[in-house]
C-alpha cells in the first residue's frame, strides 16, 4: 500500500498521484488509518460526549448535584422529571453522573499522564545508559511488579489515607513500573541500531541522541502501551473511590456513587448499578480506542 | 535442574526483600505519628517516650526495619491497633476464606477459559479475529466489582435465587449452603481470569498447531484426538504460567469483590484496616499477600521444567 506503482507506461495524470502519497508522514498516515476505523471513531464520539458533558456540567444539568430531597428519594429510572431516577438522598442521578465524570475521568487520565512521563524518563535512561544504571532502575521496578496492581494501589492509598491527591500518587506509582519496562525494552532495541552508533561516532552528546533519535523512535510503543492502561486506570481509580479512599461526599464520582448507593441495592437495584455502567462505558471506549490506535500505528516496515 | 532452582532463587530473594521494604515503609508513609492511635490523650513526655521505646520507635529506621523483618519472619506481625490481637491471628482465618473463594473462582475460570480458548483456537476460521479481540478487550475493561453488584441486583434481589452477601453460617462439613454463598462472588472473581486464560489458550493453541511437528503427526495419519494431546502438552507451560499469575491476582486483588459481597477474607480485613487506620494489619496483610504472589510465581517457574525440559537449558 505504501509502494505506489510508477510504471513507465502509465498515464501521466496518474503519475502525479503517487508523489502526493509519499509525502504523507508516519503520523499523518497513522491518523488517517485511525480516522477510517469505525469502532475507534465511535468510541471517540462517545468519549467526547462524556468529556464535553463533564466540562459543561453546570450549564447543561437539569438540577443541582448537591441539593437533596427526602420526598424524591430513589425514584426509579424514567420517573417524571428524573430521566435516570434519583439517588438515596433524592438527588438527580443524571446530574450527578455528569458531574461525576469530572473527577472519575481526571483520576483515570492524570495518573497515566504522570506515569507515562516518569516511566519514559526512567526507562529511556535505563535503556540508554545500561549497566549499573539499568540494573538499579529495573530491579526497583521489578519489586513494584511483584505486587498485584490492585493490592499495591489499595496498600499505598490505604497507608496515605483518603483523598484525591493520595489516589493520584498511588495510581501513578502503580503504573510507572510497567511503562518503565516498555520504555526500557524499546530503548535497548533502538540503542543497538547503527544510526545511533553513527550519531555517537559523530560526537553527538547523550541528551542530543536521546532527544533526536531515541525519543522519536520509542514514543510510538510507549504511547500505545500507556494508552492501553487508561481503561484499567479508570476502573482502579473508581475502585479506590468505591472503597472510600477517593473524594469525600457530597462530591460526585462514579466509584463513590456506587459505594453510597450500594446500601440501597435491595430497594432500587437499577439505580444502584447505574454509576458502574458509566465506568464500564468509559473504560471500554478507552480500551477499544487504544486498540484502534495500536492497529493504526502498527506498520510493518 | 539444581542450577535452575538456585538461579530462580537468586532472583526471587532480592525481590522478597524489596517487597518487605515497601511494606515496612507503608507505616512511615502514613500521615502523622504511627502511634497516635495507641497514644493516650494528653500523655506526658515521659509516657510518650516509654510507649515509643516499647514499640521500638526510638531506634534508627534501618534498625527498626531489621527488627520488624526478623519479627515478621518468626510470625510476629505486631498487634492490631483496633482489635488489640496479634495481626497473624487476624490474617490466618481471613486467608483461609480468601483461598476458599479463590480456589472456587480459579476453578470456574479454568473451565471457562480453557474451554473457550480451545474452541476459539480450533475454530479460528469461523470466528473473525476482530470479534474475538473486541470481546477480550471488553472483558478486561469491565469493572469486576460492578459486575458483582449487577449479579446481586439480578440474581439475588430481583429473582431471589441466591444469597446476596456474606458467607454461610458455620456448620459441620461443607454443605450446599456454602456453595450457594460462593456462586456469585466466585463468578465475579472468575470473570477477568476467564478472559485472559481464554485469550492465551487461543493464542498458544494457534501457535502450536502451526508448528511442523503437528503437520507431521497429521501426515503420518494420527487421529485428531491423538494430535490434540500433543497440542495440549506443548501448550501447557505457557498456560500454566498465565494461570499462576491469574491465581495470584485473584488472591491479591480480591479486596474489591470481597467488599461487594461482604466476604470475610483478606480483602474485608484490608478494608477494615483502612477504615480504622489500623496500619499494622494493613502492613501485615499486604506483606502476606505479596509474599504469596511472589512465591506462587516462583513455584510456577519451578514447575515449568517438568512440563518443558528445554526451560532449564539456557
Amino acid at each position: 500500500m505504501n509502494t505506489p506503482a510508477t510504471h513507465a507506461g502509465e498515464a501521466p495524470a496518474r503519475a502525479v498521484e503517487p508523489n502526493k502519497r509519499i509525502q504523507r508522514t508516519y503520523w499523518q498516515a497513522a491518523r488517517r488509518r485511525l480516522l477510517h476505523d469505525p469502532v475507534s471513531m465511535g468510541c471517540l464520539g462517545i468519549l467526547s460526549l462524556i468529556i464535553t458533558a463533564a466540562i459543561l456540567a453546570p450549564w447543561i444539568t437539569p438540577y443541582d448535584p448537591y441539593t437533596s430531597s427526602i420526598v424524591n428519594r430513589l425514584k426509579p429510572i424514567l420517573a417524571p422529571g428524573f430521566v435516570l431516577g434519583t439517588d438515596e438522598l433524592g438527588r438527580d442521578m443524571l446530574t450527578r453522573l455528569i458531574y461525576g465524570g469530572r473527577i472519575s475521568l481526571l483520576m483515570g487520565l492524570l495518573p497515566i499522564f504522570i506515569a507515562t512521563l516518569a516511566g519514559s524518563i526512567l526507562g529511556i535512561v535505563a535503556g540508554y545508559f545500561g549497566g549499573k544504571t539499568n540494573m538499579v532502575i529495573m530491579r526497583v521496578a521489578d519489586i513494584f511488579f511483584a505486587f498485584p496492581s490492585v493490592l499495591l494501589a489499595v496498600g499505598l492509598a490505604g497507608a496515605l489515607g483518603a483523598g484525591v491527591v493520595n489516589v493520584l500518587i498511588s495510581l501513578s506509582l502503580v503504573f510507572i513500573p510497567p511503562i518503565t519496562r516498555v520504555a526500557e525494552a524499546a530503548t535497548t532495541q533502538i540503542r543497538a541500531q547503527d544510526f545511533v552508533e553513527a550519531a555517537r561516532a559523530t560526537g553527538a552528546s547523550a541528551p542530543r541522541i536521546i532527544v533526536g533519535h531515541v525519543l522519536t523512535n520509542v514514543s510510538s510503543p510507549i504511547l500505545t502501551y500507556s494508552s492501553s492502561l487508561i481503561g484499567l486506570s479508570i476502573v482502579l481509580a473508581s475502585g479506590l473511590s468505591f472503597l472510600g479512599l477517593g473524594i469525600s461526599p457530597p462530591l460526585a464520582d462514579w466509584g463513590l456513587m456506587l459505594n453510597t448507593l450500594r446500601q440501597s441495592i435491595f430497594l432500587a437495584p437499577v439505580n444502584a448499578v447505574l454509576p458502574g455502567a458509566m465506568i464500564l462505558i468509559a473504560s471500554v471506549c478507552f480500551n477499544l480506542l487504544s486498540d484502534g490506535l495500536r492497529a493504526a500505528m502498527d506498520v510493518k516496515p | 535442574m539444581l542450577w535452575y532452582v538456585l538461579r530462580r532463587l537468586a532472583y526471587v530473594l532480592p525481590i522478597l526483600l524489596g517487597v518487605s521494604i515497601v511494606c515496612f515503609s507503608l507505616l512511615h508513609l502514613a500521615p502523622g505519628d504511627p502511634l497516635t492511635a495507641v497514644m493516650p490523650e494528653f500523655a506526658s513526655d515521659q509516657v510518650i517516650e516509654q510507649i515509643k521505646r516499647s514499640y521500638g520507635f526510638d531506634k534508627p529506621v534501618p534498625v527498626q526495619y531489621l527488627l520488624w523483618l526478623f519479627n515478621a519472619l518468626s510470625g510476629n506481625l505486631g498487634l492490631s491497633q483496633v482489635a488489640n490481637r496479634p495481626v497473624l491471628d487476624e490474617i490466618v482465618p481471613a486467608m483461609v476464606n480468601t483461598f476458599q473463594l479463590a480456589a472456587f473462582g480459579i476453578g470456574l475460570s479454568l473451565l471457562g477459559g480453557i474451554g473457550l480458548g480451545l474452541l476459539a483456537g480450533y475454530t479460528r476460521r469461523l470466528v473473525t479475529d476482530r470479534a474475538i479481540t473486541t470481546t477480550a478487550i471488553i472483558g478486561v475493561s469491565v469493572p469486576h466489582y460492578w459486575v458483582g453488584l449487577v449479579l446481586i441486583a439480578i440474581l439475588a434481589v430481583t429473582l431471589g435465587l441466591l444469597p446476596a452477601m456474606g458467607k454461610a453460617p458455620p456448620s459441620p462439613g461443607f454443605g450446599l449452603d456454602d456453595i450457594r454463598h460462593m456462586i456469585l462472588p466466585g463468578i465475579t472473581l472468575a470473570l477477568i481470569p476467564t478472559g485472559i486464560i481464554a485469550r492465551s489458550v487461543r493464542a498458544t493453541v494457534i501457535d502450536v498447531r502451526k508448528q511442523e511437528f503437528v503437520q507431521t503427526l497429521q501426515a503420518n495419519g494420527l487421529p485428531p484426538r491423538r494430535t490434540f494431546l500433543h497440542v495440549v502438552k506443548n501448550a501447557s507451560p505457557t498456560v500454566l504460567a498465565i494461570i499462576g499469575i491469574q491465581l495470584g491476582h485473584l488472591v491479591g486483588g480480591s479486596i474489591l469483590v470481597e467488599t461487594v459481597f461482604a466476604w470475610p477474607g483478606t480483602g474485608y480485613l484490608l478494608n477494615n484496616a483502612i477504615a480504622y487506620r489500623d496500619i499494622p494489619v494493613l502492613q501485615g496483610t499486604i506483606l502476606v499477600l505479596a509474599t504469596f504472589f511472589v512465591m506462587l510465581n516462583f513455584l510456577v517457574d519451578l514447575a515449568q521444567p517438568f512440563l518443558d525440559p528445554r526451560m532449564t537449558r539456557q
